[in-house]
């Protein structure tokens, strides 16, 4: 049993095995979370309710897992005969000097001890594979869940708590499955059995040790309630001290660029300073159970030997009973100290549980509702094919209420192949609304159609497929770089690549790196500059020749003569694709066929470059950046001017 | 692991990609390398310089010097070693209280008895006053080792953590760009970690392990020589068991961990790209991708637990076959008159006390594997030397030589190569006058980034190297502002002088205004209200939820690429250095913002030294003269009007520009 007296001394001295490294305070508690915050006592029952959702997952090797629970009642059982066999040695066969029967004393010890160092391996074989199982399992279902939760769930949630819910958490619930779950079975039944056992021995020394019991029981209640409160406040604490460690580290360009790193010292110095305090309070806690824990059954066990004593030399009681009464009740000893300790154990897994559905609960974008709007008739008429926009609404699930919607009614209708500049200023919701196409998120109202079919009732996976996009911030993917750019297309082969890789213009680069387009990128590879990283993420959003693409400022990152080539080379793409392109730049605007001005939520005018450029007097500021933008025609314009002022300088 | 909303891929190089890329392996290192191999890896050749080895780098194994993790822990308890002797004085009669108690017993049956049945209550009363003292004593000198454990710990941790902290601000860029930001952040969260569970348990149960050993085997000796012998032989087979345990758990242990790491990368990678991974429906192929990594973890999570069964059956067979056979022989003894019933029953009591800590001793072994590997990694960190050190005695700043604030750089004899190889910068020598605006234009890779990193003194200029030494190669070139090496300047005193905005704006998380104070801290909400201004910040700023007081990591917080942007400007005016270098700080403003932008440096800015890189020429035409470089050498210089009239490259770049434009 001693392998749950450091699994449960740990548990105690740390509250969590394992603070969530990321523990942001305020992200750590969403809307709805049960786990979070606050001074629990959460009731008992509530934590009986949480662990028992894990059943699901245990549920496959509940066979094994109760074996193991057995076999472990089993093993203590054994503990607590061993002192009933030395009673019977040293009263029998010792008391009469009889050689035959310590020898059959010693084989039945002998037995005894193999059978429970058999059983002790066992329950650990036992449970070894299957509850590896059931964590992974549980990891399994977490990252596919994550991955189909909406976009907007990730924008809440910060990537650091997911992923310490997928690890720590886990971990915590195989251990809780292991050796707590386990361990207040077989100690509950170990104490029934001990204290029947002592009873039955000897009533009256019996009942002296029984006492400190009701006191620990009160005891460890009122710790826990205690402990959880400054255990909680510690991970946030760990969660304050991460969070400054990880954006020094993100931001070291910028605390280097402005020779702030003594200011981040000392911020950091103050946090890991409170965190101290905090842990030394969580020590003064622990110190004084511990102390309680230690005292209390030590002075039972005094009182009870005294007695015994007098009631050995009255002849009351044989030696041998005194030794295995005292024998017994020092096997149970650990067994009621630990009580607490699991407890404490059982109510962290608790909350690793709520902490895990936390997550598994959210709704994922769910797949059925494609059936339900197929039922809409298909939009037919004027705007029924290429790529539409029927006045979309859209405002961000955690704006505050009082702000207004990001959209307000955009109308937009792209012809089938015809490419269609987005125009806005900074913050007018030009990535938003590309966001909306392939349903990263949801519109709030309107309707979007591709082709006439409304997006909500094409299923995802086929919208996606039908609809390619470059995000304004490349992400690679650990993975080959021909790898990157291929997962943009299902199906698409070695002259794809090329193509996609010509159209970008990555491959001179591409072929440069040392396994040219095997050589592994992102995170875990190579490192490449931002320009090469976009140019690759618009080969992966070409290569699967997609009937709709959507680009976010796809050339930001480019220097002039790069931009250059891809536009030349992106215009034939373009020639035969429906495209949405967010542009900054006249040079972008100029790969479209139209473009639109989004102002104020809603698409404020729709026409050629130099249209709008003579009659829109924002699009003629956005573009020329003409302050008044009423010399709309002046869009040749500073530059030349500029210029002759600039050498004049 | 990062969670950062706003850099993109923060570990990259810089926003040029001017340099050299340095390959990395697939898979990132294995965190749970013992602490004891880099000995053996070929980056620890004696000699070598630490860190001139990229494969020190890709395996996350920085070279330690032997026994470094040992030092660092040794460098760690010095200052407490008051304290900690303290601890073990108190655990060690903490221990002698516990363990008194089957001696009692012992002291009990054997004269109590007797005693009493002779009416005498002494022995008795003995016993009883001998149990409440010890029972007291047990618990008090818990209460007070648990606090005094405690403070040292954390004491410790305090320390370590704040030497992780500083020394990673310490360190300079191009360490910070092959180092990547996952492994600085859980050096300074997981490994510290690791540590504190070996402190704050491991310690204690190390020494309580090793202190009931004691007791109980010399109380054996006592109470009869021959037992207490016996139980001693017991520790042969016991002490093999262990060992072998040690050695198959490590191995079993540092497998477990990097399969950990690699769920945790994918977990990671998934999470922060959510975006492309729904896009491009990788959801499936990430399922089985994922499936695969997990179920490696799975069974070496699987196998790790069996070890330890192993480890437990065959102590706990060995040591209950040593009861056994102890209790048969002291049986034996006592039937023949040799051995006083109490002292078997004593020794009884301790033998099956004696083998409890071999479980718990298996547990140490796992925690102690465990800090020891971090801290190995902690030692390498740890070992790196800043490569862009502060100077020991600054010299001040000269007195601004005009009525401008602009100061004069100069780079003379300045060559850059990266420690890996591959030149980026030749030598060269260059002078930007006080005062103007000088841009540098070139494609990816002509070392536009480097030269800036140079002037803002990210990086150190390059001694001149082998493998042609002339003569006067041999000394190190130099960056000046008014003629103070950038190497001589205080870093207050530095970003007086020098400071660079780049493409990537970073948010810290807390307010708005705050983060555009760190420009100048000291700063009041007027003048940081009046840089927003400037750089036409101020509206959208207004417009958030809280306004100045918005927490950018909040709800209603969204803030795009170009608002950053525009919040890393505001930073800089306020910053008011006398020398301004902008890399493709305006890659993300549309055309208004860059002209509120371009409208901040004639005004607000005016008269600061200026180097500005970008790829917009509309930026490049306003400069006072223009840099074309490429291959790292500088092969146009004039103004704009010069260049553009001209033939060479930037007439062409321009050309093209022009041409996009209309």
């Amino acid at each position: 049993m001693a392998d749950t007296a450091k699994a449960t001394r740990r548990q105690q001295q740390s509250g969590r095995p394992a603070p969530d490294p990321d523990a942001h305070p305020d992200l750590d508690a969403p809307p709805g979370t049960g786990s979070a915050a606050g001074p629990p006592p959460p009731a008992r029952r509530s934590a009986v309710r949480s662990l028992l959702r894990l059943w699901p997952f245990v549920r496959p090797v509940r066979a094994r897992l109760f074996t193991a629970a057995f076999v472990a009642v089993l093993a203590s059982c054994i503990g607590l005969v061993v002192p009933l066999v030395l009673k019977w040695l040293v009263d029998g066969p010792i008391a009469d000097r009889d050689p035959g029967g310590a020898w059959l004393g010693g084989g039945y010890l002998l037995l005894l001890g193999l059978a429970e160092a058999g059983l002790f391996g066992l329950r650990r074989w036992l449970v070894a594979r299957p509850l590896a199982r059931v964590e992974a399992t549980m990891r399994d279902s977490l990252y596919r869940h994550v991955q189909r939760l909406p976009v907007a769930f990730h924008d809440r949630w910060a990537s650091g708590q997911l992923l310490s819910r997928g690890t720590t958490d886990l971990q915590l619930l195989r251990l809780f499955l292991a050796f707590p779950l386990t361990f207040l079975i077989v100690n509950a039944t170990t104490i029934l059995v001990g204290c029947v056992i002592l009873l039955a021995q000897q009533w009256s020394l019996g009942l002296v040790l029984l006492t400190p019991i009701v006191p620990l029981i009160v005891l460890c209640s009122v710790f826990e309630a205690k402990y959880a409160v400054a255990a909680r406040r510690a991970q946030d604490q760990v969660g304050d001290v991460t969070t400054v460690v990880e954006e020094s580290v993100l931001g070291i360009r910028i605390i280097k660029g402005f020779g702030r790193h003594r200011s981040q010292a000392r911020a950091f110095r103050e946090l890991t300073a409170r965190l101290r305090t905090t842990e030394l309070r969580k020590a003064r806690l622990l110190a004084a159970l511990w102390a309680c824990i230690m005292a209390l059954p030590e002075l039972a066990l005094g009182a009870a030997l005294v007695l015994g004593t007098v009631q050995v030399a009255d002849g009351d009681l044989s030696a041998g009973t005194l030794v295995a009464f005292l024998s017994t009740a020092l096997a149970l000893m650990w067994p009621v100290e630990s009580i607490g300790f699991l407890l404490a154990m059982s109510n962290d897994a608790a909350a690793a549980t709520d902490r895990y559905f936390d997550v598994l609960d959210e709704p994922v974008a769910d797949r059925d509702d494609a059936r339900e709007a197929a039922e809409q008739a298909p939009v037919t008429g004027p705007g029924a094919t290429g790529l539409a926009f029927h006045g979309v609404t859209f405002r961000y699930p955690d704006a505050p209420a009082d702000a207004p919607p990001t959209l307000r009614g955009v109308d937009l209708h792209i012809r089938p192949g015809e490419t269609m500049a987005l125009v806005g200023a900074t913050g007018s919701g030009k990535t938003t609304l590309t966001a909306l196409v392939p349903r990263l998120h949801e519109v709030t109202g309107g309707r979007i159609t591709l082709d006439g079919t409304d997006i909500t009732a094409l299923p995802r996976d086929e919208l996606r497929a039908r609809v390619a996009v470059a995000f304004e911030e490349p992400t690679l993917f650990s993975a080959t770089a021909a790898e990157n750019v291929l997962m943009g297309g299902e199906g698409a082969g070695p002259d794809d690549l090329r193509r996609a890789l010509r159209v970008a213009q990555a491959d001179g680069f591409v072929d440069a790196l040392p396994d040219g387009p095997d050589t592994e990128v992102g995170e875990q590879g190579l490192s490449l500059s931002g320009g090469q990283r976009q140019r690759l993420a618009l080969a992966r959003a070409v290569v699967g020749r997609p009937r709709f693409l959507v680009l976010d400022d796809p050339l930001s990152a480019l220097d002039v003569h790069t931009e250059a080539l891809v536009e030349a080379a992106l215009r034939q793409v373009l020639a035969t694709t429906t495209a949405l392109v967010v542009a900054h730049r006249p040079s972008t605007v100029l790969l479209a066929d139209r473009v639109a001005l989004l102002s104020g939520g809603r698409i404020a005018a729709v026409g050629s470059h130099h249209q709008l450029l003579r009659e829109n007097a924002e699009y003629a500021a956005l573009m020329s950046g003409a302050a008044d933008g009423g010399g709309a025609a002046r869009h040749e314009d500073g530059s030349a001017a500029r210029h002759e002022e600039g050498s004049v300088r | 692991m990062t969670t950062s909303t706003g850099t993109g891929k923060a570990t990259g190089d810089g926003p040029d990609g001017d340099h050299a890329p340095h390959p990395s392996p697939p898979l990132p290192a294995d965190p749970a390398a013992p602490e004891t191999s880099p000995g053996a890896s070929p980056a620890t050749s004696p000699g070598t310089p630490p860190d001139t080895s990229p494969d020190a780098f890709a395996q996350d194994l920085l070279p330690t010097a032997k026994g470094a993790s040992r030092g660092l822990l040794g460098s760690l308890l010095r200052p407490h070693t008051r304290a900690a002797w303290a601890a073990a004085v108190l655990l060690l009669l903490q221990q002698a209280a516990v363990q008194a108690g089957p001696l009692l017993v012992a002291f009990a049956i054997d004269h109590a008895v007797p005693a009493l049945r002779a009416d005498d209550h002494g022995p008795l009363i003995a016993v009883a006053a001998a149990y409440l003292l010890c029972a007291s004593a047990a618990g008090g000198l818990q209460y007070v080792f648990v606090r005094l454990a405690a403070r040292i710990s954390q004491d410790v941790l305090l320390d370590l953590r704040g030497r992780i902290f500083r020394h990673g601000q310490a360190l300079s860029l191009d360490f910070h760009e092959r180092y990547t930001s996952g492994r600085l952040i859980s050096r300074a969260t997981t490994d510290v970690e690791a540590l504190r569970e070996l402190l704050s348990e491991g310690l204690q149960e190390l020494i309580s392990i090793t202190l009931a050993t004691v007791y109980i085997t010399a109380t054996l000796l006592y109470l009869d020589w021959g037992l207490g012998a016996a139980a001693v032989a017991t520790a042969g087979p016991l002490y093999l068991l262990v060992r072998s345990f040690q050695r198959r758990s490590q191995r079993v242990y540092s497998v477990k961990s990097s399969a950990m790491a690699a769920v945790i990368v994918k977990f990671a990678e998934t999470i922060n790209g959510i975006r492309p991974v729904q896009a491009f429906r990788r959801e499936q192929a990430n399922d089985a991708a994922f499936a695969r990594l997990n179920g490696r973890h799975e069974r070496t999570n699987g196998d790790a637990v069996l070890e330890m069964a192993r480890y437990v059956i065959s102590s706990r067979l060995v040591a209950n076959v040593a009861v056994a056979a102890l209790v048969l022989w002291g049986a034996y003894r006592v039937a023949s008159g040799s051995l006083a019933l109490g002292v078997l029953a004593a020794a009884v009591l301790y033998l099956r006390r004696l083998y409890d800590p071999i479980d718990r001793l298996g547990m140490f072994l796992n925690s102690y594997q465990s800090a020891a590997a971090s801290l190995g990694k902690i030692a390498g960190l740890l070992a790196q030397r800043p490569s862009v050190p502060e100077p020991t005695d600054p010299l001040p700043l000269p007195e601004r030589s005009g009525a401008l604030p602009g100061r004069e750089v100069t780079f003379d004899g300045v060559r850059f190569s990266y420690r890996t190889g591959g030149e980026v910068l030749p030598r060269f020598d260059l002078t930007l006058a006080a005062g103007r605006t000088v841009a540098v234009v070139g494609s990816t890779g002509a070392g536009k980034s480097t030269l800036a990193k140079l002037l803002a003194r990210f990086y150190d200029p390059s001694p001149s190297a082998p493998p042609h030494p002339g003569p006067e190669d041999l000394r190190t070139g130099s960056v000046r502002v008014d003629g103070v090496d950038l190497r001589d300047l205080s870093t207050a005193d530095l970003r007086r002088a020098v400071v660079m905005v780049t493409q990537e704006a970073f948010l810290f998380s807390g307010t708005v205004a705050e983060n555009i104070a760190i420009g100048r801290p000291d700063a009041t909400r007027e003048e940081v209200e009046q840089a927003a201004r400037a750089i036409g910040a101020h509206d959208f700023i207004a417009a958030l939820p809280d306004g100045y007081d918005t927490d950018v990591r909040r709800r209603g917080g969204r803030i795009s690429a170009g608002q950053r942007q525009l919040v890393a400007f505001a930073r800089a005016l306020l910053a008011d250095p006398s020398v301004l270098i902008l890399d493709e700080a305006t890659s993300s403003l549309d055309i208004p913002g860059e002209r509120a932008v371009q409208h901040a440096m004639d005004t607000v800015l005016r008269g600061r030294t200026a180097v500005v890189i970008a790829h917009r020429l509309s930026t490049v035409e306003t400069a006072d003269r223009v840099l074309v470089m490429s291959a790292g050498r500088v092969v146009e210089d004039g103004t704009p009007a010069e260049l553009i009239a001209g033939r060479g490259r930037f007439a062409e770049l321009h050309q093209a520009w022009r041409e996009s434009v209309v």
